[in-house]
């Protein structure tokens, strides 16, 4: 694995700590409210109990009940708050305790906070962050599983984010919190603990040890709009990001294929530049994630990669995701597009001559 | 056991439809300086009567009376007076200024100047509003120029918003006015972020939320008024409640044997009922309302009853679904014509100057249009160009958009 870090030219990297994903979040979060007095964060359960993934714990007891806050059970509450705290000069940390209830937010997200800049010509801007943790692979069933970053993507003036490891969650969402845009910040859950490559019949392998888990104490970025190679390859490129960059690893190890692994981090904008690149040498590729297939994220990434590598593909791209199906409970395995499904279309995509 | 008779739908109706009279019995009013005056630190539960009274200050004969008549410096009502008039001479003129095509669409606050007018008079010049499309009255209570407002509704070159907004949705931010959404009651809630925004800080601003009775059918109305009792957010929660939602009247909304006000009340929130034709009681009770807010008590909301005098929009023909002399017949009448009954009646004011006043305003409004004109119309060539759509979606520009504007052409 060749993670890349891409810390700022004028950073000082600091003495780094073993930390989990949720230590990193935290640790985002705490260098953050210790940084800069706008800074507040809040939502159900954040604040006295620490968050239900413990993300935000010790933090209000750091920084005081008016910096760290729990909410009443409304998430559009939660974010039309954040939404006229962002008006006023604050810079608001929104947690939505899981992905799939956000829709209640929706209106504010995409008819408030995305348009607010824009429709009042920069008079007024939502500087806000809201966090929500994502994605499957955890037993979770309908509604404690959902990958729902296409309804964020496709909506004008937002900004859509998921890291797949410790030091991007926290260099990510430092930077999601500085920027001056509404950035939605999806942590995939399977994820907080250790990584997962699909393998759900092998030992929890905890994230200690992990190159990737080696995170500098202090402050630090990883920039907005910038993928990471995350394994140089030359027969394929592989696009993905949050849980399913670790089964792309899992099935090119297994496979023997030497695919290009890039890890999007964030989903729009994004760095079309690496993708185009990885592709024009790889002539192959293959899409992959989570969330449902039909005009999910992975439509527009296949089309960018047409419209922009037409001439260089040597085969059909080809799209691995989640069925076009609610997230079932029993049937995880069968749902989750583990390494499996993901070394077959490694296969397929090197078939073609 | 006998049989049960078979249940059945209740769907409200207003008493008056075209063609016939409304009873506006339904309203339950009280006369003037009927209402009391609680104490600023009043326990929100010990409000429940004035959520269903009526705050009345100005008697049929334009007297002032009751507990709730304070002493309002005659410079302040005088200003009130022009604004009101301002207000409506201003909307009459957009309207044809509308139906000349020099704007696609205009929405009038006839019959409601007094709200926005006398609260805005009545708060702190930083302290935010954030309105809905029927709070003009409150620009000009700022005295935003009128050639910027009109820019705004013609989209031309001088457009504040560079033409991306539909005409009436402002955004002011030097004065207090927060960007107007299409999507209903989304600011309410947003006004209570910005209150708890000023709390954490620690500063001495408060906000002021604007929604219509149709609108508190809306989730962010129950949103924005759990937060603001939750944290006691330093904001005052204004429904405005003109009877009508479009086509809808409010009993569809749920005011049907109830109020706006009790609302406010069953959420633990201090609530008043109040005369919103009254500028003397919306002055007051908006005073009274940001010196609770201020003082750490925590919020207000306050049910303003009115009526909405003219068309929903311009795009509508009220004829269709209510009595055409409805206005006439509505029992708190005219904002301005009982200003200024009043204060003829306390001998500061006199039909001559009322007359002069409207020349002189309605002159002020032509020349602003005629100035804003010069600077285009919708539908003309002076407009922001076409490739500034592509600023201010995000901070800086991404990639994208670069590639999309390039692609325009221009």
């Amino acid at each position: 694995m060749t993670t890349a870090h891409q810390i700022e030219p004028s950073q000082a990297v600091e003495a780094t700590r073993d930390m989990t994903m949720v230590q990193a979040i935290r640790s985002a979060l705490d260098v953050m409210l210790e940084r800069d007095p706008n800074v507040v964060t809040f939502g159900e359960d954040v604040g006295y109990f620490g968050g239900v993934f413990r993300c935000t714990e010790g933090l209000q007891a750091k920084f005081g009940k008016t910096r760290v806050f729990d909410t009443p059970i409304s998430e559009s509450g939660i974010v039309g708050v954040a939404v006229g705290m962002g008006a006023y000069g604050l810079r608001p940390v929104a947690e939505i305790q899981f992905a799939d209830y956000v829709y209640p937010a929706y209106d504010q997200l995409t008819s408030e906070a995305a348009r607010l800049r824009f429709r009042s010509a920069g008079d007024f801007t939502a500087p806000i962050t809201v966090r929500m943790p994502c994605g499957g692979g955890i037993y979770g069933g309908q509604t404690h599983s959902q990958s729902p970053e296409a309804i964020f993507t496709q909506v004008c003036g937002l900004r859509t984010v998921m890291p797949s490891n410790p030091y991007d969650a926290k260099g990510l969402l430092i930077a999601a919190i500085e920027c001056d845009d509404p950035v939605i910040f999806l942590e995939p859950k399977r994820l907080y603990n250790g990584p997962f490559d699909g393998h759900h019949d092998h030992p929890v392998t905890p994230w200690a040890g992990h190159p990737d888990s080696q995170v500098p104490e202090g402050y630090y970025r990883v920039p907005l709009d910038s993928a990471a190679v995350v394994r140089a390859g030359s027969d394929v490129t592989v696009i993905t990001y949050g849980t399913t960059v670790h089964v792309a690893l899992a099935a090119t190890a297994e496979t023997g294929v030497d695919a290009e692994v890039i890890d999007l981090r964030s989903l729009w904008p994004l760095d079309l530049d690496t993708l185009v690149t990885s592709v024009r040498k790889t002539r192959r590729c293959v899409i992959l994630h989570e969330a449902t297939q039909t005009c999910g994220l992975g439509a527009e990434l296949l089309a960018l990669v047409q419209e922009h590598c037409f001439y260089w593909l040597e085969a059909p791209i080809e799209r691995v995701a989640g069925w076009d199906t609610p997230y079932p409970h029993a049937q995880e395995w069968a749902y989750f597009p583990g390494p499996v499904r993901v070394g077959a279309a490694l296969r397929r995509v090197m078939e073609v001559r | 056991m006998n049989a049960q008779e078979p249940l059945r739908l209740h769907v409200p109706e207003p008493t008056g439809r075209p063609g016939c009279k409304t009873d506006f019995s339904y309203l339950q009013l009280l006369p003037a300086g009927a209402a009391r005056k609680p104490p600023l630190d009043i326990d929100p539960r010990d409000t429940a009567d004035l959520a269903v009274g009526l705050v009345r200050v100005l008697d049929e004969q334009g007297q002032a009376v009751g507990p709730w008549a304070e002493a309002i410096p005659l410079e302040l009502l005088h200003r009130g007076l022009r604004t009101m008039v301002k207000t409506r001479v201003f909307d009459s003129r957009m309207v044809k200024a509308q139906r000349q095509k020099k704007m696609s669409f205009y929405v009038q606050s006839l019959g409601e100047e007094a709200i926005g007018t006398a609260h805005a008079l009545a708060l702190r010049g930083d302290d935010m509003c954030f309105p809905t499309y029927r709070q003009q009255s409150i620009l000009l209570a700022r005295q935003v120029p009128l050639f910027e407002m009109i820019c705004q509704l013609f989209s031309n070159e001088c457009d504040p918003l560079k033409g991306r907004q539909l005409p009436v949705m402002y955004s002011n931010k030097a004065a207090g006015f927060f960007s107007i959404s299409g999507n209903l009651a989304t600011q309410f809630v947003q006004g209570v972020g910005w209150a708890m925004a000023s709390a954490i800080r620690g500063d001495t601003r408060i906000a002021s939320a604007w929604i219509g009775d149709g609108s508190t059918a809306e989730a962010d109305f129950h949103t924005a008024l759990t937060f603001a009792h939750v944290y006691r957010a330093p904001v005052i929660l204004n429904v405005v409640n003109n009877q009508w939602a479009i086509s809808s009247f409010q009993h569809i909304a749920g005011g049907e044997a109830t109020t706006f006000a009790g609302r406010g009340v069953g959420s633990g929130i201090a609530s008043l009922r109040v005369d919103g034709n009254d500028f003397l009681a919306v002055h007051a009770v908006s005073r009274w309302a940001a010196e609770r807010a201020r003082a750490n008590l925590g919020p207000t909301l306050i049910e303003w009853v009115t009526y909405r005098a003219g068309p929903h929009s311009t795009s509508d023909d009220p004829s269709k679904y209510r009595p055409a002399d409805d206005w006439a017949n509505f029992p708190l009448g005219d904002p301005i014509a009982r200003l200024k009954q009043h204060l003829i009646a306390e001998g500061h004011w006199s039909e001559a100057q009322h007359e002069a006043l409207v020349v002189e305003l309605e002159q002020d409004v032509l020349e602003a249009t005629k100035q804003a004109e010069n600077h285009g119309t919708l539908g003309g060539s002076a407009y922001a160009s076409a490739a500034t759509i592509f600023e201010d979606v995000y901070h800086e520009m991404p990639a994208h958009l670069r590639r999309q504007r390039q692609q325009m052409g221009i």
